[in-house]
């Protein structure tokens, strides 16, 4: 079972900023225990661009989808075989990243 | 025995063990509810012709197993490798669990799982477990019966989608998500005893009954747990005082007023027998077991006289210890006063303000005190707000005639 995990910073009382080398570890893991699929930090949302194709003409807007004090700031597809696997892997992953998670099935 | 209750009572012995062997063996809540039910009704159709089959829940069981399969052949030609594959799939090879190697309380398990909302566990329990039909458990909390039965179609829905497993924690986690099963049923029994909302029963015993119920079947499935025993023995000992607790006029009867002779002494017995065999134990007891021993020091006294006070403020001292919440620090106080009179209870009581200021007990205990020390303007101005902020009928009819009495 895949398992989308977002990462949550927020603007107004963001995480601290020293984190890397931990999740860098909490990674080494992920990969040597079979869970990691895929895995990555975001830039910052003012570097994203929404498109919009649905008509005759592809329309690009400058932004997030979603303007909102709390933003996505990485994202992991992990492999595990249920959900208590992932949640007690995503409590690590908050408090190694020292942000809120959601943890989301695919389909 | 009739046929009737034959019925019923398969239907609380059996249900729930019906439902865990299908979850089980299809994988699928869903499935498995739907195809219980179908079978109770075969049988409430059948056993009055053929008589009561010599094993109920095997016969039960077995009739549930064809309707689940009938149901996936049907479904399957709609869908056919995804449901040919739940079919077949089975959970891992069950774990080395020794004594609590059981399907219902993987059951219980997968229904109080912290990835669900509290309103859901609530509501999966009462259906899975206890076997309430969506309409019963829809009036227990006073909800419509479609946004109940939607409540339960999103859970299960869930289960499903996100894999929550069907499955007995390991011994890791088991100590948190047994607390967690043991918060479901407490509020269960609660919402009976002390029931919301101007149009209900002030106690809803067949809340109350159901909570008991299902705590003796997790205690019989974890017959070691501390804590579950204490809930048990909690939950024994304030049901034990439930017809003393209403009067005729739909009063609440406060403990000081009831009249001790209506309590009932078989489940007192049993209640105190559980905290003494927890006493015997000599390991250092929970919350539920700490407030287990008050009401047994409670349900000891043949008169509220005889209560023995400084036990019940210790043992205040030991939850306090435990959990320094403000409600349990308001609880403490009132045995205070009995001990140490009303003014140092109210001193205790004041500081509580800031935190419970929108909690009705908390006025109610002041308004209580403030009565006793012969400030009356004050103790109305409390029962006043206590008033306005309780839920339950019976409650706000004591509280009304408290405040009318004062001089």
């Amino acid at each position: 079972m895949q398992y989308l995990v977002s990462v949550f910073d927020d603007k107004s009382n963001p995480g601290s900023t020293d984190r890397l080398p931990a999740i860098g570890e909490f990674n080494k893991r992920l990969i040597a225990e079979g869970y990691w699929v895929f895995g990555g930090g975001l830039a910052d949302t003012d570097a994203a661009t929404v498109i919009d194709n649905r008509s005759e003409q592809a329309v690009f807007s400058d932004g997030p989808f979603v303007e909102s004090k709390e933003y996505l700031a990485g994202v992991w597809v992990w492999e595990a075989p249920d959900l208590d696997v992932a949640l007690k892997l995503a409590a690590e992953a908050s408090k190694v990243c020292d942000r809120k998670i959601e943890v989301r099935p695919f389909q | 025995m009739d046929v009737k209750e034959a019925i019923t009572q398969a239907h609380h012995n059996e249900w729930a063990r019906v439902v865990a062997a299908l979850t089980r063996r299809f994988s699928d809540l869903g499935i498995a509810e739907e195809s219980a039910a179908e079978a109770f009704a075969t049988a409430v159709e059948r056993w009055p012709a053929d008589g009561v089959p010599p094993n109920p829940g095997a016969w039960l069981t077995t009739t549930a197993t064809r309707k689940a399969i009938d149901r996936i052949r049907r479904e399957n030609k709609r869908d056919d490798k995804q449901k040919e594959a739940q079919m077949v799939y089975d959970d891992d090879p069950p774990e080395p669990l020794g004594a609590i190697d059981d399907d219902r309380l993987r059951l219980v398990f997968t229904c109080c799982h912290p990835a669900l909302a509290m309103e859901a566990r609530l509501a999966l329990t009462l259906r899975m477990v206890g076997g309430l039909t969506v309409p019963e458990i829809a009036r227990a909390f006073l909800v419509a019966e479609s946004a109940m039965g939607q409540r339960i179609t999103r859970a299960k829905a869930k289960i499903k989608a996100a894999r929550i497993p069907y499955r007995v924690p390991s011994a890791e986690d088991l100590p948190t998500r047994v607390t967690g099963v043991l918060t479901v049923l407490f509020l269960v029994f609660n919402e009976g005893y002390l029931a919301t909302g101007p149009d209900t029963d002030p106690v809803r015993h067949d809340l109350t009954a159901e909570a008991i119920r299902l705590t003796r079947l997790i205690r019989a499935l974890l017959p070691n747990d501390g804590e579950v025993a204490g809930l048990l023995a909690l939950m024994l000992l304030i049901e034990a005082r439930r017809l003393a607790r209403v009067s005729a006029g739909g009063e609440l009867v406060a403990l000081d007023e009831q009249d001790r002779g209506a309590w009932d002494v078989e489940l007192i017995a049993e209640g105190h027998r559980l905290v003494r065999e927890r006493l015997a134990a000599g390991v250092a007891p929970g919350r539920y077991q700490i407030l287990a021993a008050i009401n047994a020091v409670h349900t000891s006294a043949r008169d509220i006289r005889d209560t023995d006070w400084s036990q019940v403020v210790a043992l205040y001292d030991q939850l306090v210890r435990l959990d320094p919440s403000p409600v349990v620090a308001l609880n403490r106080a009132i045995a205070v006063a009995e001990l140490g009179g009303p003014e140092v209870a109210l001193a205790a009581v004041d500081r509580l303000d800031g935190a419970l200021a929108g909690y009705h007990a908390y006025h109610a205990t002041r308004a209580d005190l403030l009565r006793r020390l012969g400030l009356s303007q004050q103790s109305r101005a409390a029962y006043d707000k206590a008033i306005d902020l309780a839920g339950n009928t019976a409650e706000t009819a004591y509280l009304t005639r408290r405040r009318d009495q004062l001089q």
